[in-house]
């Protein structure tokens, strides 16, 4: 056998590790500020550029005394592209909106501004989009609950869900801390993520579940080692190229590219130690033993003594 | 054993060469382009095309053979600007009765068109355009439905001399009656179940009386939510004809939800105008009394009006209204007795009172229907060119009261079949039982879509040349054969998302660039596995079959669960994200066939025959 490289010798510290990112997250949840996007909150949302880098004191004056003053604005990709969003204004129609705004920008003593997209969302539609993105969410991890479920053990499988989790909450606290702007884009990338974390998680699953059927002297720590090891050169390799492409889409990508770009790029990694660590971890915290993964004797000596009457 | 038999080849190839046929027309761009359609009033004919072409060569613009076909005639340009200018010569000679849109055309050539194959369709975060999304307004409509409700079984129940002491509406969408004595009540009972046998009724006592509640069913309810949203998915295509836009996108969203995308509009305003017209119907006696003729002159008296029907032909109507289309509750388009065209009208109970009371001494007179509705309108004004919202009146039939008419009935005398449905259609359309409000709008200016169009392909072409580099100096010939199927698989999920029509969008184009990051995972299962396989001591021909054969569970559990994020996705998304679902789902499904079909093939192809004794990986 070759070298083997003793992961789980760092599996307490890696637990550890774990728990503190985990209860991080959840306490980012609650109180950092999220950045909720257009199509969770509705409102209005405006990307202008104009001819000459924007001064955004001057434009932001401008808008507040168009009577905005609820209007947030910051550069967007260069520091001529401005972004202006504010919550619904009910009292205009979005066509007199888009006037307002647009004749605000003009008057900011920026030069003329050019609307490069005008976004509208009603309040509604808005949160209507923010509930059915959370029940996606979570009906994707219940329906992989159930296929992972059927097809391994079940420690095994409980272990992969919470890795899954674990990795989702973790990145998505990572996006909220870094001021990303929680749209539709961010949830398609968290969709996205939980795509690949979970077949991650599985090639290794799979190699344990074989690995136990191979190797029947050695304790179930030195099985999961043994698995890790065998996996690791593929693990790296993928969650590299993953990662290069995810640095791409970060990097060349604009506005909403990048949010795409930044989850994966980060989820990879955090997916890759999961994968690793936390999942199978788990599931010998939950008793994982020879015992369950072995199919079972007595079936088989029932099995060859019918098969003599 | 590393031998495929030949129809794998073959099917492989196939597979291929479709898929580079059908993605090529990606390749060929956009043509800017004008498309000329007709309307109602006017046809496309070769006279007219070619008085199209002698204006446009005398303003000296250049343009090539004017494509006719069923929806119009479509002529290239070369350049945008020359597609502008010729719009307004366009618009100038032939008038506001034709349709004068811009359209980028793709430039296909013919043979692939034969084919069938069109490049794939672009989102509007890619072309530019704007996006609306509608909510019909089904509180109103139900409130005019419970209110004719009402007043239908005051009616019935006056009819039958059968006297209530209050008909009147409650909350929770309910209708209820009382009457003084049970008798009474329990035969009106009968007698609105038999009329209406689409409520649920429910009988009470109270102290006031003996009272019915009646009730509207779920179905009824979902009849009417589902009629009036297809109501306004129809007066919305005709109205987005109108504008004329090239491949607009109208379609139900949810339970009461319309969703309308017009690529390659600029003016959103313009679009907003038009959509959110009402049109309206009015129905008026003509004026038998004064000469028509007098009124073409000027002298047109106090109490009428002067308008003229689809042929120009004028007519002198009554000012007085005897009936306005917001009581029409439906029309269809059918044949008489005698098999000729005719149209039949339901009438809402007020509808028919007060049409009753217009028409009992109008027995013998003409009524006119009058249809109007508000059109944008482009002249050259001093060389300008100028747009007005002009508001149209136009009948769109007249026909002779036989006799007394009330809630039903019908318009003969029509023409053809077409004419009586384009009636029907015209009567549904002014008779909008549900107003609908736009909750959601989104413009995307074209300089923005090329940006993107632009990253996507940059981004696309950098991950590619990455992940090539990292799979060749890992894995040499093995990293050859992944590339080559990498390559196979991006063929062949544009040639798919081609040929299917779907979408591309620009979270699309990250999930293709995604695609391009995960596809190889597979491969680099299958050649661990092998290097692993000979590591135990196999030869090369069964390390290279074992290691195929063993990594296929592993790459089936891991691709599913994958999948089934993919396929939520899908489910959840709108627009763009669905555009992003698709890529992935499909790339997943042709990673998969490339990578274990695709490089087996090759593998087989180069080391099958020869059982080399070593293998280097």
């Amino acid at each position: 056998m070759k070298k083997q490289i003793d992961f789980l010798r760092w599996g307490n510290y890696a637990a550890v590790l774990s728990s503190i990112l985990f209860i991080a997250s959840i306490g980012i949840f609650f109180k950092a500020p999220i950045h909720w996007g257009l199509d969770f909150t509705g409102g209005t949302v405006v990307e202008a550029s104009y001819s000459q880098p924007a001064d955004l004191d001057k434009v932001r004056t401008a808008l507040h005394q168009a009577g905005f003053e609820d209007a947030v604005i910051k550069y967007f990709g260069t520091t001529k592209d401005v972004l202006v969003r504010m919550a619904p204004h009910n009292e205009f129609s979005n066509e007199q909106l888009t006037a307002k705004i647009h004749a605000g920008l003009n008057a900011a003593g920026q030069g003329d501004a050019n609307l490069k997209s005008v976004s509208n969302v009603g309040a509604q539609v808005g949160s209507e989009l923010a509930s059915q993105g959370l029940m996606a969410i979570l009906a994707t991890f219940a329906a992989i609950l159930i296929y992972v479920g059927l097809r391994f053990e079940w420690r095994l499988a409980a272990g992969a869900i919470l890795a899954l989790v674990h990795d989702t909450l973790i990145t998505a606290a990572i996006l909220i801390l870094c001021g990303f702007e929680i749209d539709l884009n961010i949830l398609a990338a968290l969709l996205a993520l939980i795509g690949y974390s979970i077949n991650d998680t599985i090639v290794i699953l799979d190699r344990i579940r074989e690995s136990f059927r191979k190797y029947r002297t050695s304790n179930v720590r030195e099985i999961i080692n043994i698995s890790i090891n065998d996996t690791l050169s593929r693990t790296i390799m993928t969650s590299i190229t993953v990662l290069l492409v995810s640095l791409v889409l970060y990097f060349l990508g604009g506005p909403s590219v990048q949010g795409f770009g930044f989850t994966m790029a980060f989820g990879v990694i955090i997916g890759t130690f999961s994968s690793i660590y936390v999942a199978s971890n788990l599931a010998v915290w939950f008793g994982l033993s020879k015992e369950d993964m072995l199919p079972k004797q007595i079936d088989r000596d029932k099995i060859e003594a019918e098969d003599l009457l | 054993m590393n031998r495929y038999p030949l129809w794998k080849y073959l099917l492989l190839l196939v597979a291929l060469g479709l898929a580079v046929i059908y993605g090529l027309p990606n390749l060929y761009g956009d043509d800017p382009a004008l498309q000329v359609s007709g309307s109602r009033n006017a046809q496309i004919t070769p006279e007219v095309t070619s008085k199209l072409e002698q204006a446009l060569t005398a303003a000296e613009l250049s343009f090539k053979t004017p494509e006719v076909s069923d929806s119009g005639v479509l002529i290239r340009f070369s350049t945008p600007e020359q597609q502008l200018k010729a719009q307004e010569v366009a618009r100038t000679t032939l008038g506001s009765d034709f349709i004068v849109a811009l359209n980028l055309a793709p430039a296909t050539p013919e043979w692939l068109r034969h084919l069938g194959a069109n490049p794939m369709k672009l989102g509007l975060d890619l072309r530019g355009g704007v996006h609306f999304l509608m909510q019909v307004d089904m509180q109103e409509a139900s409130a005019k439905l419970l209110n004719n409700y009402v007043d239908d079984f005051k009616s019935k129940l006056r009819e039958k001399k059968l006297r209530y002491s209050n008909v009147s509406l409650i909350r929770n969408q309910q209708i209820q009656a009382g009457f003084r004595q049970a008798d009474l009540r329990d035969e009106a009972l009968s007698l609105l179940k038999r009329q209406f046998p689409e409520l649920i009724f429910v009988t009470e006592e109270r102290e006031s009386g003996f009272w019915l509640t009646a009730t509207i069913t779920e179905q009824k309810l979902k009849e009417m939510r589902d009629y009036a949203v297809q109501q306004n998915l129809n007066t919305l295509s005709k109205r987005i004809n109108s504008i004329g836009v090239a491949e607009p996108l109208i379609q139900r969203q949810g339970a009461d939800r319309i969703v309308v995308e017009l690529p390659g509009v600029q003016d959103a305003s313009q679009a907003k105008k038009v959509l959110g017209t009402t049109a309206s119907l009015q129905f008026h006696l003509l004026d038998d009394k004064n000469d028509v003729r007098d009124a073409l002159e000027g002298r047109v008296p106090a109490d009428s009006q002067l308008v003229k029907d689809r042929t120009g032909r004028p007519f002198l109507l009554e000012k007085k209204l005897m009936l306005t289309g917001d009581h029409i509750t439906d029309a269809a388009s059918g044949v008489d007795q005698n098999g000729m065209p005719q149209v039949s009208i339901v009438l809402d109970s007020a509808g028919g009172d007060k049409f009753s009371q217009g028409t009992r001494d109008a027995v013998g007179r003409s009524m006119a229907t009058l249809f109007i509705e508000y059109k944008t309108e482009t002249a050259l004004v001093d060389g300008k060119e100028v747009t007005r919202h002009v508001r149209v009146e136009e009948i769109i039939n007249v026909a002779t009261i036989r006799s007394q008419l009330s809630t039903r009935f019908q318009i003969t005398g029509i023409d053809s079949p077409r004419e009586a449905q384009e009636l029907a259609l015209a009567l549904r359309a002014g008779a909008l039982i549900a107003p609908i409000h736009i909750v959601e709008e989104r413009t995307v200016g074209p300089s923005l879509g090329q940006e993107n169009i632009d990253m996507g392909v940059k981004a696309s072409m950098l991950s590619f040349g990455l992940v090539v580099v990292f799979m060749l100096v890992f894995y040499r010939v093995f990293g050859l054969f992944a590339n080559i199927a990498l390559l196979a698989n991006m063929a062949m999920l544009i040639g798919i998302m081609s040929l299917a029509g779907f979408t591309l969008t620009l979270p699309g184009i990250a999930g293709i660039v995604l695609t391009m990051g995960m596809a190889v995972d597979a491969n680099v299962l299958i050649y661990e596995r092998i290097k692993e396989e000979l590591r135990n001591g196999l030869s090369p021909g069964m390390a290279i079959h074992a290691g195929y054969d063993r990594a296929f569970a592993t790459i089936a559990d891991s691709n599913i669960t994958h999948l089934i994020a993919g396929c939520m996705l899908f489910a959840i998304g709108s627009g763009p994200i669905k555009g992003f679902a698709i890529t992935l789902i499909l790339g997943i499904l042709t990673s998969l066939y490339t990578t274990i079909t695709g490089t087996r093939a090759l593998v087989n192809l180069t080391y099958g025959r020869t059982q080399p004794k070593t293998l280097k990986v």
